[in-house]
């Protein structure tokens, strides 16, 4: 029998977390510097317990969920205008092409200023970190549509609205979720970059979070944030994107 | 020109001095040139000539997924400029929706056609997709069919809304000789009953004498009209009568004439 696919990184995850173990126990290295697997354990239990942990982890998803559909639900709607008009193309797809290529975290300066240590600052940077770069996607994704199936659907009596959401959309889908996928990296992110520099007073999140474990010195509270932070994006990945695109490709023919 | 008028009043699909270009890499190349052609209600026309003559050319502009650069194309006295429910096209690629099932790829322009109930569309639909021997692959996606039952959805998605003017640009070229003959039949069946207006592209000069009312020879560089051969034979007809043989010879005569006549020749 073969054995399960799950099992070689489980060990070999096991082997690494025992090495490091090992190794910062025997003293040599500083565990103020180095803690050890059980160390962060240890912090994650306590964080767990007093339930700072899952309140920090529930107020950065609601930020990046938060901000993260604000921006696809401008994003998609003005990357279809810049596919349909030229002068949109012209005017918002090249701006958007240019504020893409700016890293998210330049928005918080811009955010702090305008709307102070707030809620609205920090979701501004999200929805600037997704926004840009789901409008690119879609509209290169609509203007890539095989111009075969518009002409089948119009010939059918297709226009307007259905052909919009019963051809083009269908057709770009698989470009448009990869630039979903895109803007959630982006914002996720730019989000954390908020969230340790400035104190957003309206409620701690995951980096303030990080940031409290630099100002106590307690690397076990930094690392085991971080593992965190890892893991909800792998989750992100693994529960929602992974699956749409699985099932994209698996209902078209391009598997491999 | 038709010396009498009535017969144009009748006509439901005119074209006159249709020329189309093309603007390529390659400088302006002229797809068709000064077509005159009336296709009359009811008539099952076939456009036949070499690849390049700009078959699928004219039936885009039928369709009116093209613009006409000089002359006009009328149906029923009104100009074509843009798609229509009334004129479906088959394309030379099958057009399935890649992301729909062969079912649902049948239903979509059936769900355009207004006055249906859901029911009497998922049966039509059904019925087309058994008449094209497909009952058993409903379910089935694009790309989980064969080059020949995709051309056969893209059939049944091209008949199951019953337009008056059916489009359709070498249908039958991806299948086995079996159902091709079989579609042959059902073909000219729909044909008679339904009353309908069809213009076939094809290579196959059997196919087109079997099918066609007329048959029309193109010639290439620039795409002309080189000869029109009418075909009285009685319906329906059967690919392998040899009335049908004898003049499917006559104009492969004519065809390999025209391809062999030097190019001068054809101005
Ligand atoms: N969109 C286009 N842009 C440029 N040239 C075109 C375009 N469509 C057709 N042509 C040219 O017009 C001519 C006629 O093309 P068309 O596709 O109508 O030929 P056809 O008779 O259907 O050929 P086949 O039997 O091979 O399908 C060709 O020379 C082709 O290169
Ligand atoms: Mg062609």
């Amino acid at each position: 029998m073969k054995p399960p696919r799950a099992l070689v990184p489980v060990v070999i995850g096991l082997l690494i977390l025992g090495g490091w173990e090992w190794f910062v126990r025997s003293g040599r290295v500083d565990d103020v510097l180095v803690p050890a697997p059980t160390q962060i354990g240890e912090w994650f239990w306590s964080a767990l317990r007093d339930g700072s942990l899952a309140s920090a982890t529930w107020v950065t998803m609601r930020r990046l969920m938060i901000g993260f559909i604000i921006g696809a639900a401008i994003g998609i709607p003005v990357g279809a205008l810049c596919a349909r008009s030229s002068l949109a193309r012209d005017t918002i797809g090249i701006l958007s092409l240019g504020l893409q290529t700016l890293p998210s975290v330049c928005w918080v300066p811009v955010a702090i200023i305008a709307f102070g240590q707030n809620e609205a600052a920090v979701l501004f940077v999200v929805v600037m970190g997704t926004v840009w770069a789901v409008v690119i996607a879609v509209q290169e994704s609509v203007l890539s549509v095989q111009p075969l199936y518009l002409r089948a659907a119009m010939t059918m009596g297709s226009r307007g609205w259905h052909l919009w959401t019963r051809v083009i959309f269908p057709a770009a889908l698989p470009g448009i979720i990869s630039g979903l996928k895109q803007g959630w990296a982006f914002a996720w992110r730019s989000l954390m970059a908020a969230e340790i520099f400035v104190v957003i007073l309206s409620g701690f999140g995951l980096g303030s979070l990080l940031h409290a474990g630099r100002e106590l010195l307690r690397m076990d509270q930094v690392v085991g944030v971080m593992l965190v932070v890892v893991g909800v994006g792998l989750l992100a990945d693994l529960i929602f994107f992974s699956p749409i695109e699985r099932w994209l490709r698996r209902s078209r023919g391009l598997e491999r | 020109m038709p010396a009498n008028p009535s017969s144009e009043s009748h006509s439901q699909l005119t074209l006159s001095h249709v020329t189309k270009r093309f603007s390529g890499r390659a400088g302006l190349v002229t797809a068709v040139e000064d077509i005159t052609l009336q296709v009359k209600e009811g008539e099952f026309l076939v456009l036949v000539g070499p690849s390049g003559c700009g078959k699928s050319t004219l039936l885009s502009l039928l369709a009116g997924l093209e613009q006409v650069d000089e002359g006009s194309i009328k149906l029923d006295g009104a100009d074509v400029v843009e798609p229509g429910r009334d004129r479906l096209v088959m394309f030379q690629q099958d057009a399935l929706f890649p992301w729909l099932d062969a079912l649902e790829n049948v239903l979509f322009g059936l769900r355009l056609k207004p006055g249906l109930t859901d029911a009497e569309r998922t049966e039509a639909a059904r019925y087309y997709l058994d008449l094209v021997g497909l009952a058993d692959k409903e379910k089935a996606h694009p790309h989980e069919l064969s080059g020949g039952m995709r051309q056969r959805v893209a059939l049944a998605r091209s008949l199951a809304p019953n337009p008056r003017v059916l489009l359709m640009d070498e249908p039958f070229s991806a299948l086995d000789a079996l159902t091709r003959d079989q579609l042959y039949g059902d073909i000219q069946k729909i044909f008679t009953q339904r009353k309908k207006t069809i213009v076939l592209v094809t290579h196959n000069i059997r196919e087109a004498v079997c099918l066609g009312d007329r048959v029309v020879l193109l010639s290439p560089n620039p795409g002309r009209i080189r000869q029109v051969f009418n075909i009285d034979l009685p319906r329906p007809r059967r690919i392998n009568d040899p009335a049908l043989a004898t003049l499917a010879a006559d104009i492969t005569t004519a065809l390999s004439a025209h391809l062999a006549e030097p190019k001068e020749g054809l101005v």
